[in-house]
């Protein structure tokens, strides 16, 4: 069964098209592809691992391998709505760590933790690049990802919310 | 010392610059018509190595320099977008690329043309996928204007520009990890030398440049060396982004000329500290910087790559972070050294082992655990990593640790007190 092939055939040949037509150019397709079965699926499921692994023409192994070492990418189901908030340095010296403490208290989670609902995750991550705008997250979803920038606990939870609400 | 215009902050300056139409209202687009036409590629690194301009990215390498290292022997040649941008404390080429996004890719093709390279590439991090996504568009805008395919201008010129995603790692940002990362592999670093302009992207030669720097591309064409030499200092010419973050009243980017004053940035433009806080320590290049103690000498230092270094520090990707006296440098180094071990590719064993063992050792120091033998001992480790790595990443993660324990002894005294009586 050639499920990604089906269903995104155009998709997967313009991505297949960015790169040279070698086999070096073949593998380049792997990142894209595995984002491509991520939105599809939420998470890289066996079966996609086996497709994208014919379609770059690199091994099984090497495609779990690849899904291992990026910390995009998900091989399980992990909460259809991942909140990620960067606490790194300058983010911490505006209040991130506190701010991540206090929204999951308030959701009844630890950090790293889903709802119980399985809909929401909220992680602590490293930098976002929006240093100047913290606290900030990154909401990953199937649907791709946003920023949320300047951001209270409150206007966490009203967003979260929403996103329950769908 | 303003500047009287932005340069790479354009749209600042100019409203909706990201729409086509607009940026070629502008002038948008003629520099680039004005290589593929009237230039030599010759001509247009010439015109880059005299304009003085120095990798945008950290290394401040000259850019016409780097570009006149590829290899005439081997084709294709590749260009690639260093668009990773993942230093905590960095956050300039992201706004580039959302709001002053053509001057970015004019700057790509006119650096693409110099090197003869009919593909680039632009690398950017998992994160800013709205980003790539919106350039998709920005690409497809410009092939449809003429300015990108085939056949540029009535020329036999042709240049293709290509997004690819990272997928979160910081290590990325090292170029040549970067290139292994398009090539669908792990982002680890290759051994160098041979370096990119020799041996890049599928083996072939490759220019790797920042987002900043090709920025700066389209203004030296369009106005000439000359000019852009009279902003900024003799060495270090131009305008430069500062990104300031940390403990000011106005974080954000600056664009200055490179030479400002970190007393003008941090106070004047940031608006100082909030009230009743003093400044302790600055970090002038991210979460990889040494940490410079904020004395007057420090303050009337101007941020040019060459008198960083006078006061123990460098001024990297120019990412200011100020630090209070209310922050203590433990509690800090074990936020940049849980990062880095977070960051480590795990290639080579004394950046993967030696992040691994600092992070425990700080983490002791921060739980009131450690006595001044931990601290030796972290000192201790930290020097065995150092020039030891095979990429920047492991080298980094010891410049705050050093400099934070040689600079600040006081901080660390009080941490182990209790322990130590």
């Amino acid at each position: 069964m050639k499920a990604l092939n089906q269903k995104h055939a155009d998709e997967i040949q313009a991505i297949l098209a960015k790169y040279p037509a070698t086999d070096a150019g073949k593998r380049s397709a792997v990142m894209p592809l595995l984002y491509l079965a991520q939105q599809e699926y939420g998470y890289i499921t066996r079966q996609a691992i086996r497709e994208i692994a014919e379609l770059s023409g690199i091994t099984e192994t090497e495609v779990a391998s690849i899904i291992g070492f990026y910390t995009l990418y998900v091989d399980q189901p992990s909460g259809k709505y991942r909140i990620q908030v960067c606490t790194d340095l300058p983010c911490a010296l505006h209040g991130a760590e506190e701010f991540v403490e206090k929204l999951c208290e308030n959701l009844g989670i630890r950090v790293g933790e889903m709802t119980p609902d399985g809909l929401i995750k909220v992680e602590a991550v490293m930098c976002l690049a929006g240093c100047d705008k913290a606290p900030l997250f990154q909401v990953q979803s199937s649907e791709g990802l946003e920023y949320y920038e300047n951001q209270t606990v409150e206007s966490a939870l009203e967003l979260i919310n929403k996103l329950r609400q769908g | 010392m303003d500047m009287a215009e932005h340069i790479l902050l354009r749209h600042r300056d100019i409203p909706e610059l990201d729409r086509v139409d607009i940026y070629r209202r502008d002038g948008g687009f003629e520099a680039w018509k004005k290589v593929v036409t009237r230039m030599d590629p010759d001509d247009v690194t010439n015109e880059v190595k005299a304009s003085g301009l120095r990798g945008r990215g950290g290394a401040g390498f000259p850019t016409g320099l780097k570009w006149s290292f590829i290899d005439g022997q081997n084709w294709p040649h590749y260009v690639v977008a260093n668009a990773d941008e993942s230093e905590p404390g960095t956050f300039k080429d992201r706004e580039i690329m959302e709001s002053n996004p053509f001057q970015f890719l004019e700057g790509l093709a006119i650096c693409g043309y110099a090197v003869k390279a009919e593909d680039a590439y632009i690398y950017l991090r998992g994160e800013f996928w709205q980003i790539a996504h919106k350039l998709d568009q920005y690409i497809a805008d410009m092939e449809s204007a003429g300015f990108l395919g085939d056949k540029l201008f009535g020329t036999n010129t042709r240049l293709h520009l290509h997004t690819h995603l990272g997928a979160g790692a910081y290590i990325c940002g090292e170029e040549t990890a970067l290139l292994e990362s398009i090539e669908g592999k792990l982002g680890q670093p290759r051994l160098r030398p041979p370096f990119p302009p020799a041996y890049g992207l599928y083996g072939k030669p490759t220019i790797v440049n920042n987002v900043e720097t090709l920025t700066n591309l389209p203004v030296i064409i369009a106005r000439g060396a000359a000019w852009y030499k009279s902003i900024g200092t003799e060495k270090s010419p131009g305008p430069k982004i500062f990104s300031l973050s940390g403990c000011v009243n106005r974080p954000g980017n600056y664009e200055l000329p490179l030479g400002t004053t970190f007393r003008e940035l941090i106070f004047d433009h940031g608006r100082g500290l909030p009230e009743g806080r003093k400044i302790k320590a600055i970090m002038p290049a991210g979460a990889s910087s040494s940490m410079i103690i904020a004395n007057e000498e420090a303050l009337a230092t101007p941020m040019d790559y060459e008198s960083v270094p006078k006061v123990g520090a460098q001024l990297g990707s120019a990412s200011v972070i100020v630090i209070d006296d209310s922050v203590s440098i433990p509690w800090l180094l074990n936020k940049t050294v849980h990062f880095f071990t977070h960051e480590s590719c795990g290639k080579c064993t004394p950046c993967r082992e030696g992040t691994y063992w600092m992070m425990h050792l700080t983490d002791r120091i921060c739980q009131g655990e450690a006595t001044m033998d931990d601290v030796a001992l972290l000192q201790d480790v930290a020097n065995q990593i150092k020039g030891k790595c095979l990429c920047a990443l492991g080298e980094f993660s010891i410049e705050a640790v050093l400099t934070g324990i040689e600079r600040f002894p006081e901080d660390f005294a009080s941490a182990t007190e209790k322990s130590d009586s």
